[in-house]
């Protein structure tokens, strides 16, 4: 195409996510057919980029939440309560009110309030030092009448226990059911039936930057946020509500992130209380969360619990699957999709929540799912080994889904299925075995409508790219940059990100795998309109005609002939440069993506400790938009699930109600030493047309494949998450009176 | 944190001074990774921090004409891990230095301080968790979760020693000496540690006014070989679930005629199996001996609800560890 059309626009219709609801809107686009093109005409987008970032956060330059310190800035603390349930009967602030350097004390619950889980905030303050803070805690004077609580789910559901909410609310309440077919034909006629009961315990984000905010009044009285979160817009929506101001006289910046795997949307009660306490002492008060309260209340993956009936017919398909299950979070909910991957034509899945007095559930990457995964994928193995059926075959026989059809057989190759497949698990020489296993994930991974990205050229040449997103460390400013470069054709240091923050144009919050494909369209857009918008401006400051100009690499050719570099262009524009805007379309993001993985494991057969020794992780993701980037987002899928599958468990106590391993020294993170060799595929496909995200794929199946892996080394079917020493020592029968 | 006085001394009696005698409301800070975290979360509130690494000379590796060692007070236990003459004699120390913390506390840590440290049981380490070590009537792990907790010796309390270099010491036959008010003790290391039964609130017998200034290893006799076997849930920074200290001398023949085993992250103090190096004196450290000894030393384990695993788990980690000194 010669030249540059006119820009037709159209208006389409759009959702967009404000305080968590969503709203449909109108919004005017570019009329244009939107596409990413051949990848043989991207220079930098869909190729290898070191992160632009990469160089500050290594060379501590990057600024988070936590290392911002104002002048005038006080310390935030939150009280919370020692007990999992209690009613307040009285409340005291005024000795923490006199102590020397505490400026303001806020009583979040008032006497004859009830706190349901040990964690639960009672009262918050702001004073001159982190340690003042700490100190003034223990002078607030809260007298409690404890009350009967529960906290393990199993003792929780019993009818007789203490209710957890409120004595006319029971415990367990129905959850998620499915039922199609009839199970009851489906197992009598079945080749192999398989029973087993499956539990996948109860984790903590353990994000290494904890939830929090520094809220600073200004002298105008509008407001400044800085916020660990993964929605500056929602905060500030949040944040607008909580001040009582409009949006507008609101800013809410999140330059980096340190981490947030779903439990960072909202403002928090952390949010509101630095903002009240900022408000009244009119001091900047930074308010972060210590690991104790991050553990007991910023949120967690609920448990799973699942009695699991599945049968297979003669002919290796599955023919049925009947399943009764529970799950805790806390006050939260609970709950996960199942039979989750497989279309079996004959289910029954009842499942319930189980309430308990723990801190409240959240979105944890991939909400429901790695426990699905879990659960299901054992039971799938399970039933293929009783029918004398590779679990491999087994699952390319029954999974129909074409992208993951590929995707078995390039990991099978990678990992050296055929080679290292055991056929009798258990068996080998010396006390360490090895052995593989496998297993799949399923995730939509589409983007979402309403972000708005802006483009500004200047004179000088100089490029910026802005939007309201955030960057959770998964990349998003380097690709952001890669489209407006390829799309302008400028070296890519010309281009200058703008992001994590609430002025800029609109864009949704950070989770889901939304992020990429609610963000890479409306960059794209903008960038389209952008390059529209520069030769408009040109050829007006020429005289040269307009449809006979085009963008090459380095500058503009005029009339087929004419070259302007792309300093000397800029320099012909207006003064102020050009500014375009553009919105997310739908057709350049798309849903509906798979993802394998493999795990070769070594067991100690006899001090039952596992250890991971290599991964192969291979993930579809659409068009690709930055290969390196990417494959750190599967590497930190991988690793997380391998703490799901060996390490991790937050633990409470019946007797105390309390977590009684709210840090990172008993909350087993993976660590350098647990790390596999890591080998990650990505199946890129002519068919893609759309970009998908990739944060919740790859933490899916990493668990359930460790598994399998287990059993294939040893013959021990370890049917609970994680898989520790003492779990495995005891489905080696080697713990007495143990089961596993 | 509570407001503390912050004391720099430069002499053992000096900081002896300063510790006075109220128990625990001075405290010795050396490298402070284990008291400054327990301040932080308000387990321990001392008025006073006697700031004990200004003492001139406590920070030296010293060897005498026998090959018997003495190692200061501050010597970190990244100094010991790479002295290669410590790990050709004394194998059994820096493996198990290896093996505990990361480099960045092993930077810290003081020799002295791990041996005075206190016990990891997440109940102890709980604020609002009153138990019998700090003062309360009863031991929560006993009910509650203990897969970390004592196998052996526990009662009332079943806390674990955490400390890696214990265990090897006790193994290597050391001693430390303690200075405090007039008085110098050298006393065996085996006996330095108490069990719960005998003082529920305290894992040692250091007085408040006392320190240690030294700990000191006997010279090796020819034949003598020593080695540290942990097992833990993950190998980057964990705790022992078991570990095994051995330190075995053998004659010409191959018969050993002295051997010491101690376990550790199984009992309150580092536990010494004494029935077990009987066993193995006299003979040749052949398969079945180190089996036959193995299942002595975890004879008298008597787990509580979540632990048992770690009676095979010990068991094999002795083995090993046994195995490494053939």
């Amino acid at each position: 195409m010669a030249g540059v059309a006119p820009p037709k626009t159209k208006k389409v219709k759009s959702t967009i996510t404000v305080n968590g609801e969503e709203k449909e809107v109108e919004i005017e686009v570019l009329d244009v057919e939107a596409s990413w093109g051949k990848p043989e005409d991207r220079k930098y987008v869909g190729s290898r980029m070191t992160r632009l970032d990469g160089y500050d956060k290594v060379t501590g330059r990057a600024k988070y939440t936590y290392d911002i310190n104002l002048p005038g800035m006080l310390n935030g603390a939150i009280l919370r309560s020692p007990h999992a349930k209690a009613r307040i009967t009285a409340i005291n602030i005024d000795a923490a009110k006199a102590l020397p350097g505490v400026k303001s004390v806020l009583k979040l619950k008032d006497a004859g309030a009830i706190v349901r889980y040990a964690g639960d905030e009672v009262a918050a303050l702001a004073a001159e030092t982190p340690e003042i803070a700490e100190d003034a805690l223990r002078a607030i004077k809260v007298t409690y009448e404890p009350l009967p609580f529960v906290v393990k789910e199993e003792l929780a559901r019993d009818p007789e226990a203490p209710r957890v909410i409120s004595s006319e609310r029971p415990n367990v309440e129905p959850g998620r059911a499915t039922t199609r077919g009839e199970v009851g034909p489906a197992f009598e006629k079945a080749a192999a039936v398989i029973e087993g009961e499956y539990y996948a315990q109860a984790r903590v984000h353990a994000a290494l930057e904890t939830h929090g905010h520094v809220v600073a009044y200004q002298p105008d009285g509008s407001v400044k946020v800085w916020s660990s979160t993964q929605g500056v817009h929602g905060v500030a929506d949040e944040m607008a509500n909580i001040t009582g101001l409009p949006k507008d006289r609101i800013e809410v910046v999140c330059e980096h992130m340190g981490g947030g795997f779903g439990a960072k949307f909202g403002a928090g009660v952390e949010g509101r209380a630095a903002s009240l306490l900022s408000k009244e002492t009119g001091r900047p008060v930074k308010m972060m969360l210590d690991r104790r309260g991050e553990a007991e209340s910023a949120g967690n993956s609920p448990t799973a619990k699942m009695k699991v009936k599945i049968a297979a017919d003669a002919d290796g398909k599955l023919a049925g699957v009947e399943a009764e299950g529970y799950g805790t979070g806390g006050i939260g909910s609970a709950g996960v999709p199942f039979p989750y991957i497989y279309p079996v034509p004959n289910v029954k899945v009842q499942q319930a929540t189980v309430r308990t007095n723990l801190g409240p559930s959240n979105a944890m990457r991939a909400p429901g799912h790695p426990q699905a995964s879990f659960l299901m994928e054992s039971a799938v193995d399970e039933l293929a080994y009783k029918l004398g059926v590779d679990p491999l075959e087994f699952r390319v026989k029954n999974d129909p889904f074409p992208l993951r059809q590929a995707e078995y057989k390039i990991g099978a190759e990678r990992i050296g299925w055929a080679r290292k497949f055991n056929k009798t698990p258990g068996r080998g020489s010396g006390p360490k075995l090895t052995g593989v296993g496998v297993a799949a994930a399923t995730w939509g991974g589409g983007g979402g409508g309403g972000s708005l990205c802006d483009v500004k050229i200047a004179q000088d040449g100089s490029v910026v790219v802005e939007l309201g997103t955030q960057d959770l460390g998964t990349g998003t400013r380097t690709y952001m940059r890669a489209i407006v470069a390829d799309e302008l054709m400028v070296p890519i240091e010309k281009v200058r990100v703008k992001i994590g923050n609430s002025r800029y144009g609109f864009s949704g919050g950070s989770g889901g795998s939304t992020t990429t494909p609610s963000v890479a369209p409306a960059v794209k857009m903008a960038a389209m309109q952008a390059k529209f918008d520069f030769l408009t401006a040109l050829s007006k400051s020429t005289g040269e005609p307009l449809d006979k100009m085009e963008i090459k690499p380095g500058g503009v050719v005029s009339n087929g002939t004419k070259n302007h570099s792309w300093d000397e262009a800029c320099k012909r524009l207006p003064a102020g440069g050009t500014s375009s805007r553009g919105a997310w379309v739908p057709g350049l993001a798309q849903g509906g993506i798979g993802g394998v993985q493999f795990a070769e494991v070594e067991v100690d057969m006899e001090t039952g400790r596992v250890r991971c020794k290599r991964i192969v992780a291979v993930h579809d993701c659409g068009v690709v938009m930055n290969k390196m980037t990417l494959e750190s987002q599967i590497n930190g899928g991988i690793i997380q699930g391998i703490g799901f599958a060996l390490t991790e468990e937050r633990i409470a106590d019946r007797h105390t109600g309390r977590v009684v391993n709210p840090n990172l020294e008993e909350y087993k993170i993976p660590g350098p030493w647990e790390m596999p060799e890591f080998e990650v595929v990505i199946y890129e496909y002519p068919e893609a047309k759309g970009v998908s995200g990739m944060a919740e794929s790859p933490v899916i199946p990493t668990a359930a494949a460790i598994a399998n892996a287990v059993y294939n080394a040893s013959g021990a079917r370890v049917r609970s998450l994680p898989i520790v020493p003492a779990r495995v020592l005891a489905a080696l029968g080697k713990v007495k009176g143990a089961t596993a | 944190m509570k407001s503390f006085e912050y004391v720099r001394v430069k002499s053992v009696a000096d900081a002896s001074r300063m510790l006075g005698s109220e128990r625990d409301e001075a405290k010795l800070l050396a490298g402070g990774t284990d008291l400054l975290g327990e301040m932080k979360d308000y387990i321990v509130t001392p008025s006073r921090l006697v700031a004990f690494r200004g003492v001139p000379n406590l920070d030296k590796i010293e060897w005498d004409d026998k090959g018997g060692l003495r190692l200061g007070a501050l010597v970190t236990l990244a100094r010991i891990q790479e002295d290669k003459r410590i790990r050709e004699k004394f194998a059994v120390l820096p493996e198990a230095i290896d093996l505990a913390a990361m480099p960045q506390i092993r930077n810290a840590a003081t020799i002295a301080g791990n041996l005075a440290q206190r016990p990891r049981c997440w109940y102890y380490r709980d604020e609002h968790t009153h138990c019998l070590k700090k003062g309360g009537d009863k031991c929560y792990a006993v009910n509650g979760e203990n897969q970390y907790h004592a196998i052996l010796g526990g009662g009332p309390c079943f806390i674990v020693h955490p400390s890696d270099p214990a265990p090897a010491l006790v193994a290597l036959g050391a001693s430390v000496v303690i200075a405090g008010g007039d008085r110098s003790r050298t006393v065996p290391l085996e006996e330095f540690f108490v069990l719960p039964s005998q003082n529920v609130r305290r894992e040692n017998i250091l007085e408040q006014n006392e320190v240690i200034t030294h700990v000191v290893i006997p010279a090796a006799t020819p034949g003598f070989r020593s080695a540290y076997v942990k097992e833990r849930e993950k190998d980057s920074y964990d705790w022992a679930l078991a570990a095994a200290a051995v330190a075995a001398t053998r004659d010409g023949s191959g018969n050993v005629t002295s051997c010491r085993i101690v376990l550790g992250g199984v009992a309150p103090k580092p536990w010494r199996a004494a029935e077990a190096e009987k066993a193995l004196v006299g003979k040749p450290l052949s398969e079945s001996a180190i089996k036959e000894a193995a299942k002595i030393a975890l004879a008298g384990a008597v787990p509580l609800d979540q632990n048992a695993y770690k009676v095979p788990l010990a068991t094999v980690v002795l083995e090993r560890a046994l195995r490494k000194v053939v």
